[in-house]
């Protein structure tokens, strides 16, 4: 397996899966402004995939462009983190996980349009612009929300204790990341950790929330193993493409 | 924004500014920087790069058939099109005139892109756009995330009027 094809499904798996997650708040927001604005994130977000898996489908090289990748693999075949296709839960538990991943996400992607690869550069410094707005929402909406009422401090408190252990597994390493960090593709990710905990704790105490202590971490999504989660969102993802291969509209 | 250097370059310019991005309609594909280069090569085909703007900019098909149609009509029988990713796209590309249309359009044109700003800042380091209906800049911020990628709702206190703006990215 080419390390930069599994990467790259990785990057866009992570995408595309949050994305959709969020799109499943469009009509359903709390007020008009976060309904749209969560469904502009997922707008980002299934973009940045689709360019990501365009790109993994041209280096892997056996004809299979973003939609096949999207839609004809199975969870065993996706890549992407745990943290990204667990249930939306409340308002409160979607922006804390959506602070977690963008805070995460804005900092890989900064390195990532130092690439050496210039497609993946190029991909990843517009990417990363994108990323700047989506760490700002959900980051003023975790320090609403936590320094908010006895109820919104609670809620988004349960969603931090319950979304943490999930959170390992963005900076666990393996051979496919050392490949890429050999050749200044893409940094290791324990090297972004310092940095994200950096940003997640300032928010965390100006939203008067706890950071949790660093116990057990889920691991093992991307090598494949999932939540049973992700085989829910991808039946209703998919079916369309599925049920009428090749249509159009 | 490109701009002709030869006679050929500027009368291929002058066909793609004639085409409006479908979402805002005050500006062209040129103007708002979408159209990266443009050349006739020597093969007679006329080779486009385009840069989306966002990455998810469900517009950008329509805009690439619309880039196509133009130059189609305009005599080009050949059209090859790029989709370039870099440079990224930035509204710091938009010149003072782009500017000026947006306002007259009613959106306000965006700030400069601000790379320094903390990644979750204060409150109160959010610029105040100033309203295109009145000028007032005693307006607020509603949401960064609009009815399209590219604009944020913002609130007007001086004339009590909700409008857009082209947020800088």
């Amino acid at each position: 397996m080419d390390p930069l094809f599994e990467y790259l499904l990785r990057l866009g798996d992570d995408r595309l899966i949050l994305g959709h997650r969020l799109s499943e708040w469009c009509g359903h927001g709390p007020a008009l402004e976060e309904d749209i604005a969560l469904a502009n994130v997922a707008l980002d977000l299934i973009g940045q995939a689709s360019h990501l898996l365009r790109l993994a489908g041209t280096v892997e090289g056996r004809g299979r462009d973003e939609d096949a990748l999207a839609y004809f693999r199975d969870a065993i075949d996706y890549r992407n983190a745990q943290l990204v296709e667990l249930p939306n839960g409340d308002f409160g538990h979607t922006i804390v996980r959506s602070f977690l991943f963008d805070a995460w996400s804005v900092l890989l992607l900064d390195k990532l349009q130092r690439s050496t690869h210039s497609e993946l550069a190029g991909i990843a410094a517009k990417a990363h612009k994108e990323a700047r707005y989506h760490v700002r929402h959900s980051g003023e909406w975790v320090i609403r929300l936590g320094d908010g009422t006895d109820e919104s401090h609670r809620r988004a408190q349960n969603a931090l204790d319950q979304l943490w252990p999930y959170t390992g597994e963005l900076f666990a390493s393996d051979d496919v990341d050392r490949a890429l960090a050999a050749h200044a593709i893409a940094p290791d990710p324990p090297t972004l950790q310092p940095a994200w905990r950096g940003v997640v704790t300032d928010v965390i105490r100006r939203a008067t929330l706890t950071l949790p202590t660093n116990g057990y971490m889920h691991s093992g999504a991307r090598q494949g193993r999932h939540t049973e989660h992700l085989g829910h969102l991808l039946a209703e993802m998919q079916i369309l493409a599925r049920s009428h291969p090749g249509a159009k509209w | 924004m490109v701009s002709g250097t030869d006679p050929q370059t500027a009368a291929l310019l002058e066909i793609l500014h004639g085409v409006p991005d479908p979402e805002v309609p005050a500006l062209d594909v040129v103007e708002l920087g979408i159209v990266r280069k443009v050349e006739l090569r020597p093969d007679g085909v006329v080779a486009v790069d385009v840069t989306p703007t966002y990455s998810g900019c469900p517009a950008m098909r329509t805009i690439e058939e619309e880039i196509v149609a133009a130059l189609h009509a305009g005599g080009h029988e050949h059209v090859e099109l790029r989709t370039v990713f870099s440079p990224a796209w930035t509204t710091d590309w938009l010149s003072d005139e782009a500017k000026a249309k947006l306002k007259a359009y009613g959106i306000a044109p965006p700030g400069r892109t601000d790379s320094e700003q903390a990644l979750v800042p204060l409150t109160s380091t959010i610029r105040r756009a100033p309203c295109p209906y009145c000028g007032s800049s005693n307006t607020e911020r509603r949401s960064e995330f609009g009815s399209t990628a590219c604009k944020a709702i913002h609130y007007c206190h001086h004339c009590r009027q909700p409008f857009e703006e082209f947020k800088a990215l």
